[in-house]
């Protein structure tokens, strides 16, 4: 039985290591979706002995991966903290390739009555009304995610301070993923804020029982970017695979299944592609919103990666 | 790739890593427990404790600390062991072998000494002596091997730590039912968990069966 398990484990193993890995860390919102799966496989048919393995993880955490040499390149949506890991070095290339909306969440009889109005108003008034009830009205994933990230920005622009609201008995904290605090907003009737890809899916499925009350605003627009981790300060990485998969996401063929992706299964597509809107129509509305959040200045000048942090020349910035 | 060709290759990944970490665990925790319940030596009641303890250690701590170990920015990051099988074979093996060795440990314990003494009355030496008992233990061992198996096959923390749940690499049956869970595919997260209670039940009947035989075996 050892012999056994030794040979087919040993076969097993060197099968795996035959392979070239792109080690891509990632944030849950983005993996859970199903699209990084459909990116992946279409790319391993592209290069064949190619597998671009996902580490899905809150951006927090998939930072810190990235930190510690363990991932190649990072698919992750906070501005503030990627303007952060570049600033520190660890990442250059950084490249905007896809963006949708969060959305306010709640129960469908709406107590705190946010429905149709601007994300300000509406925390202002779930604010209020729970000050008012005592009651736990709102959920947050409090876990520094990208989407925890948000929420926290979005208090701060209602001129709220995130970390005092937390202390407060209507401020839920469920330390959990997306999916798992969707439920608890629902079983509860709380608010929350939600990417709207886990939101729909979790919809369609019949898991939850929320209405979006707010979304298509400025303040609430969310964009995934690629970064490559610097080889200059973490050794071993595998930039160049790192690279051709970030040169890969950028082209029309990928751009074009994240523009359909959801499209088949949930009625309507996840995510918006980043790229023609950021080239051709770059005086659109949307244009203008992602520029202003998710921009870097650079001398005077607003960049999706500022010069000093590109590295060679692979296209990307025209 | 079907899916279900996907769930084979996962069954089978959760069965070759896992089965793995056993055996690992059995060829080093065997030894041990047969040391420490056969043999009375100052600090053996301390050691018997700290691996009895360290089957509490959460499958989450375990994973975090192997990781801590494996990045490439750790003590053990040359090895390049992160997100790879071989690194959840090591981190399964350590999870399972305090149970490896506590149920060792306390099966020939309670086999000897008379056995033993019984044994060396009849004039073995104390290798045969040490053959009967671990034969009496049979039972017991079988039953350590497959608490072990168990355990490895159904945590989550080290392989989500230390496997990070690659697909065609180091998904596992746990770690495709927590995936499938947060992605809202509550059927197919329900379906893995049959599976993996079938294969479970099914290796124990067989295990029990083999184990009847080679009893059998043994006293012929």
């Amino acid at each position: 039985m050892t012999v056994i398990g030794s040979v087919a484990a040993y076969y097993y193993l060197a099968y795996a290591a035959r392979r070239q890995v792109v080690y891509i860390g990632t944030t849950t919102s983005l993996y859970d979706t199903g699209l990084l799966d459909r990116l992946g496989a279409d790319y391993e048919g592209r290069e064949p002995g190619v597998t671009i393995a996902f580490i899905s993880a809150g951006t927090g955490i998939a930072i810190e991966h990235a930190k510690n040499g363990d991932v190649d390149a990072l698919l992750v949506h906070s501005p503030d903290l990627e303007h952060q890991f570049m600033a520190e070095g660890y990442g250059v290339n950084r490249k905007i390739f896809a963006y949708n909306f969060f959305v306010i969440v709640g129960p469908e009889e709406d107590p705190a009555q946010v429905n149709g109005t601007t994300p300000d108003e509406a925390l202002q008034r779930i604010a209020a009304y729970g000050q008012a009830s005592g009651q736990a009205v709102w959920v947050s994933r409090d876990d520094m995610s990208g989407t925890n990230q948000k929420e926290k920005a979005l208090w701060a622009e209602t001129g709220l301070d995130y970390d005092t609201l937390r202390q407060e008995p209507w401020f839920v904290s469920s330390g959990s993923g997306m999916g798992a605090t969707l439920r608890v907003a629902s079983e509860q009737r709380l608010y929350t804020l939600s990417d709207i890809g886990t939101f729909l899916k979790y919809e369609a499925e019949g898991l939850i029982q929320l209405a979006d009350l707010v979304e298509n605003d400025e303040r609430l627009i969310n964009v995934y970017s690629a970064i490559a981790v610097n080889r200059t300060r973490i050794q071993h990485v595998n930039f160049e695979g790192a690279m051709r998969f970030i040169t890969y996401l950028v082209s029309e063929e990928a751009q074009n299944i994240i523009a359909e992706y959801g499209q088949d299964t949930l009625g309507r597509p996840l995510f918006n592609p980043a790229v023609s809107v950021l080239v051709s129509g770059g005086d659109s509305e949307v244009a203008s919103w992602i520029r202003s959040y998710a921009f870097f200045e650079y001398q005077g000048t607003l960049y999706e990666c500022p010069p000093p942090w590109r590295v060679g020349d692979y296209g990307l910035y025209s | 790739m079907t899916v279900e060709d996907e769930i084979l290759a996962i069954t089978l990944r959760s069965l070759v890593i896992s089965g793995a970490a056993a055996l690992v665990a059995m060829a080093i925790g065997l030894p041990i427990g047969v040391v420490l319940g056969l043999r009375r030596f100052r600090g053996r009641d301390t050691l018997t404790g700290l691996f009895r303890g360290l089957m509490s250690l959460p499958t989450v701590a375990l994973g975090l600390l192997l990781y801590l170990a494996f990045s490439r920015n750790g003590p053990l990051g040359f090895l390049r062991l992160l997100y790879t099988p071989m690194a959840l074979i090591i981190g399964q093996a350590l999870l399972v072998l305090p149970i490896m060795v506590s149920i060792t440990t306390e099966t020939v314990e309670n086999v000897s000494p008379s056995i033993r003494d019984l044994a060396l009355t009849l004039g073995a030496d104390e290798r045969e002596a040490v053959f009967s008992v671990m034969r009496e233990s049979l039972g017991g061992i079988v039953l350590a091997f497959s608490a072990s198996f168990s355990r490895a096959i159904s945590e989550l923390g080290v392989a989500l730590m230390v496997g990070g749940n690659l697909q065609g690499l180091t998904r596992v049956l746990t770690t495709s039912i927590a995936l499938e869970t947060t992605r809202g595919e509550i059927v197919l997260g329900l379906s893995l968990t049959v599976i993996l209670l079938t294969l479970m039940i099914s290796f124990n009947l067989i295990l029990n069966a083999a184990e009847r035989r080679v009893r059998w075996w043994l006293w012929e």
